[in-house]
């Protein structure tokens, strides 16, 4: 199984406003840190370009970044392990604060590349029911042997 | 503190060990019995029992590996090699517990939105301890004694432990963003300003790496 994360942020000022002018300058060097490291598997791309924000229907103030990793270690080390971890700690400039649960991982069939709406249930789930097998985070962590029961699964893999 | 702590470390009361301990933690990479035994200038045999000695005690961990660097055959035999296990051992006499508080007071600063303020107060923290270690004014002198382990890579500074590596792991990114503020205030508390402190991760080691290494005393 393969280890998928959504995470979803709230901008403070429209993508073409000064203010979001560093967050895009840094998503290429990033990109190049995530497509290179270890455990990466797959990322949802709308264009060639860094630049090139995936287009969802969930309004034009929310950013989503989309991928699969090998493990939970692989994931972990490129968060917070790497350069990404300097770009997240001014995440506060661009992006609001929110309450409820911004980022979800689940697990996936190796091969399996998500859709965004499966990928946006699953944090649905997250918020709605709490963490559990098929919709969790680093912090209430579950293993693939816990997800590879679930009917969800099998359906998949058929 | 569990009794396991307090046995692990009492194994650590011979010299040899202590030192073959010391030795193998401050090279941060897999070191053989032949290199443990050179260091510390003991037999290669009486660092083998007591490099095992550590391992029983769950101080190192041990693996196989062929020190020639070369595969297949003609590599040589794998030989065992140590390094120090990540999780740490405890002793307070009479106990004490900061941990589970300092992951409250972590989540508590997360469901309150303050992190600039933690980052604050950790800037200010940081200022205030190089101040009492001023004795020394030197910053590698200073990362030392706080358990950081600094070695020069690359012209660059960098720290090889992360002395608060249970929070780090449970809020990485408040407690990175802190330990950033920290190393800040120190660099302002020793009057460093040719230096800067900046996130830098990596697998297994701090957050932080500095610009440059102190005026003289680097080694």
């Amino acid at each position: 199984m393969h280890l998928a994360q959504l995470n979803v942020a709230h901008l403070r000022e429209p993508l073409d406003s000064p203010a979001l002018a560093d967050f895009l300058a840094a998503l290429g060097p990033i990109y190049q840190v995530s497509d290179a490291a270890p455990g990466f598997v797959w990322r949802m791309k709308e264009g060639d370009e860094p630049t090139d924000l995936i287009q969802h229907d969930y309004g034009p103030m929310l950013v989503v970044n989309l991928s699969v990793w090998e493990s939970r270690e692989t994931l972990w080390n490129f968060i917070y392990r790497s350069a990404h971890l300097e770009v997240m700690r001014r995440r506060r400039q661009w992006f609001h604060r929110i309450a409820e649960p911004y980022t979800v991982m689940w697990w996936v069939p190796e091969g399996h590349l998500p859709p965004l709406d499966e990928a946006m249930a699953r944090l649905d789930l997250l918020r709605t029911q709490g963490p559990g097998p098929e919709a969790f985070t680093f912090k209430d962590f579950y293993d693939s042997s816990a997800a590879a029961c679930l009917p969800a699964a099998a359906e998949v893999t058929k | 503190m569990t009794s396991d702590d307090l046995e692990s470390i009492s194994v650590l009361g011979d010299p040899v060990r202590r030192a073959l301990y010391r030795f193998v933690a401050e090279q941060g990479r897999d070191v053989g019995r032949n290199e443990a035994a050179e260091a510390t200038g003991v037999q290669r045999t009486l660092a083998a029992h007591h490099l095992d000695k550590l391992v029983e005690a769950g101080l190192l961990e041990a693996g196989f590996r062929r020190l020639s660097g070369r595969a297949g055959p003609g590599g040589g035999r794998p030989a065992k090699v140590y390094r120090r296990v990540r999780e740490e051992r405890a002793v307070s006499l009479p106990p004490r517990d900061y941990r589970t508080l300092a992951l409250v007071l972590a989540e508590t600063v997360d469901l309150l939105g303050g992190e600039e303020k933690a980052e604050e107060a950790a800037r200010r923290a940081g200022e205030r301890l190089a101040a009492a270690d001023a004795a020394s004014g030197d910053l590698m002198e200073v990362l030392r004694a706080r358990g950081y382990e600094p070695y020069e890579e690359d012209g660059r500074v960098r720290l090889r432990n992360c002395p608060f590596h249970v929070l780090a792991d449970s809020h990485p990114l408040l407690v990175c963003s802190m330990n950033l503020a920290l190393c800040e205030g120190l660099l302002a508390g020793l009057g460093e300003t040719g230096v800067a402190a900046t996130l830098d991760p990596r697998p297994e080691e701090c957050c932080v790496a500095f610009s440059k290494p102190s005026k003289n005393n680097v080694d």
